[in-house]
């Protein structure tokens, strides 16, 4: 009963987001058509119908009803309620359906506040989210459909694969999913202004927050997404350049890039047509990674049951959407003039090196993502990994880091670099001295090295806007962009650091036996078999004391389960403020043979934990951003409503 | 901006078109075409590299690369106890022995006892089996996984590697392989 | 995206499945889980294994990998480090049995020369679009139309 009317919710919605076309192309075909009234409205019903959808989907995963497809499929009535609850999501259907509930949701969350634009943008934008939407309606409702019934009921479900069972899926996936449909807002907003030509501070001021907002959710659902792998993978690694990876590296890089147009054609009205591109491409690129990740052309991803229909089906949604912005692009991007010049050194200047300095990095990660594909296409098979992705991107990162340290600090329109001449002193000096020191402590590693010099200079450099000002007066805004700077370098810091000096330790100890990892001493004090809710495990208590100091106690597990069958290690960490010891049970060595001694996996990885905070860091500046931005837009709204209201009652 | 202006940037206006449709057109090819993840090794018409397996089981001889260049064609077997699909294809294997085809085996990191028991279940149709403990052989002939099997013609050169379980379909190959392996 | 974890976590997690499909019980090759004693050709060893594919994995390093092949793999990398051998030397050796793909680090061929060009490319696309752009910022910052 419930997975109808979840279905039916569905096919409701979905009409409606054809009804929020049709009424919006009337309304801009016709002047003054009466439909234009309908556009706002049934985008917010649109919305609320795809969240009953969603609720549906719930409540059949919370019930472990499995009578629907997708939960047998997915899930297992043993499974813990959070993962049950996780599971709605952690599967094709589901996920997709999230997707168009955020959409839907988004869409109404503008039809309701946005009232800066003109209105024939406003329902061009719309126009252009519902054509969206349709798509993804039409792909869960023919070829996904997340209520499907099953008859016979089988007695029990298959479960969740055990990896997956873990705080992170709950978490992770919703974020990045945020984050992606957020682009798709401002794909449509790109839209709306190319259809309408009205491209200017306007439409950059009522685009960004949905920039901020998507790209705040992409920058979590990364850094989860990294340290999720990072402990559950058992290996130690916390980026891999794998191309489900990139997936979702691909359409940050396009956001970032995005948001610092954005401010100029805010703030300038220059870099019009090129902020339109972006917008664009900002959320193709959530496409390509979503296409990626289910179609299964690539080799990482071919080891999931992927269906080349779905491969399809997004290809084309791909080609229509995606292929149709563009050539309205090429269309209309000449009437859209370039606006405002500025000088070579000027904040403009700046944040266009910014740009382009991003895109070439998502040039080289989507080179090297698909390279493998074109040389395949050639009949010839090529692996590209982290030894070409790392010095590769460095090319483009540096440089834009170097020119971070100053960029803030420079006029719009037009500067003198002399006038910053003591910030770029101090920046290069703190950049030298960390050189030295990097160079003295880590011999040979040539990116650690250059990342262990930036990451202080950046640091420092970040903070210089704040010099010379009262800061209970600094504005969110510029709180935000200081914030979002310095954990930049807080994060780069942590990757050189660990690139730099982390220990690895591989040992087989007998109970009882102890070993030194960096300057740690791990005594290996017990094995017992411990019992969890669906797996079975054998657990090692590990005595580990940190340069002689009294003992800390952790317990890496290799763990059973069984519905379905996979074994899986669980890695134990301990976290210092200055680092993480990575702890991994492995086999008996031996094959049990020489008296039992144990396979130990260590690590002990000196500020890694910084990749991760400087990940939230950022998050949190894009938040203070976002929090600003939204603020000051809220008082011009009841300032100008103030002054409507005074208006009428004075009888204008 | 000019008019002029306007023409001469009017290529860089189609430039994301073009690119997107090139990537289009590689995700295209890229979802019709036959996906073949399996790595074929690149030794194929090179000659064995010299090796020299103790023997796995008892009542057969270990294996060294002399043996497999006697001026006869054969089989080089890779294949294990513990694999499914080992035991899958040991009828076919069977079938090419029971023709005259000669069988080499080489066991990978295979415990004695279940390599007999192996042999006992499925019937023993080597020549000779070679003890490869560390997969070391595996590796030097650019076999990726069991099971796998190797054409080797009379100089000992490799003439053609099949990959995965040889099902009942491949036989006719097999042996059509090994005929050219004669000549 | 849900898929997108779920598939990075299992693409990259393929070391269980495949070390239950091939269970092998024999011990791991020697210096499959075992350091060399010396730290500079044990670093050496490691950078190479980071660098070459797990083939029963396909989407891992043999570095970061439990897979039997990749163990076995590991182990004759540290042995012939330990016995002098470069690690180029035996990534070609690698390269000569399962060709380019086994590698990381793509070669510079007739056919992925594109792959280092294209940094090249990006600069010079952004550099002919950017070309008049800039100057004559003293012109008030007027607009151009």
């Amino acid at each position: 009963m419930i997975a109808e009317a979840g279905l039916a919710a569905l096919w409701l919605a979905a009409a409606l987001a054809l009804l929020q076309f049709g009424s919006g192309v009337a309304a801009l075909r016709g002047e003054g058509s009466p439909l234009a009234a309908l556009v706002r409205p049934v985008a917010v019903v649109q919305g609320a119908l795809a969240l009953l959808a969603f609720a549906a989907l719930l409540l059949v995963f919370a019930q472990t009803d499995l009578s629907v497809k997708l939960v047998a499929l997915n899930s297992h009535s043993a499974k813990p309620m959070m993962y049950k609850i996780a599971g709605a999501w952690g599967n094709h259907e589901g996920s997709m359906l999230l997707w168009v509930t955020v959409m839907g949701l988004a869409g109404s969350f503008v039809a309701l506040v946005e009232r800066r634009l003109p209105e024939r943008t406003m329902i061009a934008t719309l126009l252009g989210q519902a054509f969206v939407s349709l798509g993804f309606y039409a792909f869960l409702l023919f070829a996904s459909n997340p209520f499907e019934r099953l008859n016979p009921v089988p007695p029990e479900g298959q479960g969740l694969n055990p990896l997956l069972q873990d705080p992170g899926l709950a978490f992770h996936p919703p974020t990045l999913y945020l984050g992606y449909v957020g682009l798709s807002i401002a794909f449509s907003f790109a839209v709306g202004a190319l259809i309408t030509r009205e491209v200017g501070p306007a439409f950059a001021r009522a685009m960004r927050p949905w920039v901020l907002g998507a790209w705040i959710f992409l920058t979590l659902g990364i850094t989860a997404g990294s340290y999720w792998a990072y402990y559950e993978l058992g290996w130690g690694g916390w980026w891999f350049w794998d191309p489900v990876e990139n997936a979702s590296l691909m359409p940050w890089l396009a956001a970032t890039a995005l948001l610092h147009s954005c401010s100029v054609l805010a703030a300038r009205n220059a870099l019009r047509a090129w902020t339109v591109m972006l917008g664009v491409v900002a959320f193709s690129m959530s496409m390509v990674g979503t296409f990626l990740v289910r179609s299964g052309i690539l080799t990482s991803v071919h080891a999931f049951a992927v269906d080349p229909k779905r491969g399809t089906f997004i290809l084309a949604l791909l080609a229509i959407y995606i292929g149709g912005a563009l050539t309205l692009f090429a269309f209309r991007a000449a009437t859209v003039t370039e606006g405002e010049r500025f000088a070579v050194t000027s904040r403009e200047s700046a944040l266009v090196f910014n740009n382009v300095m991003l895109t070439g990095t998502l040039g080289i990660v989507l080179m090297g993502t698909l390279y493998p594909l074109v040389t395949e296409a050639f009949g010839e098979r090529v692996s590209v990994g982290p030894p070409y992705f790392n010095p590769m991107s460095a090319v483009f990162v540096v440089p834009m880091l170097l020119v971070l340290t100053v960029g803030p600090l420079l006029r719009w329109r037009r500067d003198q670099l002399a006038r910053v001449r003591l910030p770029m002193l101090i920046a290069a000096g703190v950049a030298l001295t960390g050189l030295a020191v990097a160079i003295s402590l880590a011999p040979g590693k040539v990116l650690p090295i250059i990342g262990l010099a930036l990451a202080p200079a950046v640091a420092v450099a970040s903070l210089l806007p704040l010099r010379g000002r009262k800061l209970r007066q600094v504005k969110l805004p510029l709180w935000g962009m200081v914030i979002a700077h310095f954990g930049i370098a807080v994060a780069l810091l942590g990757m050189a650091a660990e690139g730099a000096f982390t220990t690895e330790r591989l040992v087989a100890l007998r109970v009882g036996e102890s070993t030194p990892v960096g300057p740690w001493q791990i005594r290996l004090a017990r094995i017992e078999p411990v019992a969890g809710p669906n797996w079975t495990a054998l657990e090692a208590t590990l005595e580990a004391s940190y340069a002689g100091a009294a003992p800390i106690v952790t317990h890496p597990q290799a763990r059973m389960f069984w519905a379905p069958v996979q074994n899986t290690a669980e890695s134990a960490l301990l976290t210092r403020w200055n680092g993480q010891l990575y702890t991994v049970l492995g086999d008996k060595a031996d094959g049990g043979a020489n008296g039992g001694r144990w396979q130990l996996r260590l690590w002990w990885k000196p500020l890694v934990t910084l990749i991760w905070i400087g990940g939230a860091l950022i998050a949190l500046g894009g938040l203070l951003a976002l929090l600003g931005r939204v603020a000051s837009d809220l008082r011009r709204l009841v300032a100008s409503d103030k002054i409507a209201f005074r208006r009428q009652r004075q009888g204008r | 901006m000019t008019e002029a202006s306007v023409k001469r940037r009017s290529w860089a206006l189609w430039l994301p078109l073009v690119v997107f449709g090139l990537f289009a057109a590689l995700f295209l090819w890229g979802l019709v075409r036959t996906k073949d993840d399996t790595v074929p090794s690149r030794l194929v018409g090179r000659p064995l590299p010299a090796f020299d397996l103790p023997a796995a089981t008892d009542g057969k001889p270990g294996l060294k690369h002399a043996d497999l260049a006697d001026g006869k064609p054969r089989l080089l077997n890779v294949f294990a106890s513990w694999c499914i699909p080992c035991a899958a294809e040991a009828p076919q294997l069977a079938r090419l022995a029971a023709a005259g085809v000669e069988v080499e085996g080489v066991a990978i990191r295979d415990h004695r006892e279940d390599l007999a028991a192996f042999l006992q279940r499925n019937g023993n149709p080597y020549h000779r089996i070679g003890a490869d403990d560390l997969g070391k052989l595996q590796i030097a002939i650019g076999s990726s996984g069991v099971p796998e099997t190797y054409v080797i013609d009379g100089k000992g050169v490799i003439r053609y590697q099949h990959i995965g379980d040889i099902t009942p379909d491949d036989v006719a190959l097999l042996q059509a392989k090994l005929k050219e392996a004669a000549l | 995206m849900s898929r997108l974890l779920l598939v990075i976590v299992l693409a990259l997690t393929l070391l269980p499945s495949v070390a239950a499909r091939a269970d092998d019980t024999m011990p791991p090759a020697p210096y499959a889980y075992r350091q060399l004693d010396d730290p500079k050709l044990e670093a050496k060893a490691q950078g190479l294994m980071e660098t070459i594919r797990c083939l029963t994995c396909q989407s891992q390093s043999i570095a970061d990998s439990d897979a039997s092949i990749a163990g076995d793999m590991r182990s004759q990398i540290r042995e012939r480090i330990a016995a002098g051998e470069e690690p180029e030397a035996i990534r070609a050796w690698l390269v000569e049995r399962y060709g380019d793909y086994i590698t990381y680090t793509p070669r510079v061929t007739s056919l992925t020369w594109p792959l280092f060009a294209a940094p090249v490319a990006i600069l010079l696309v952004a550099a002919l679009l950017l070309r008049r752009r800039f100057g004559r910022g003293e012109r008030n910052g007027g607009p151009q139309a």
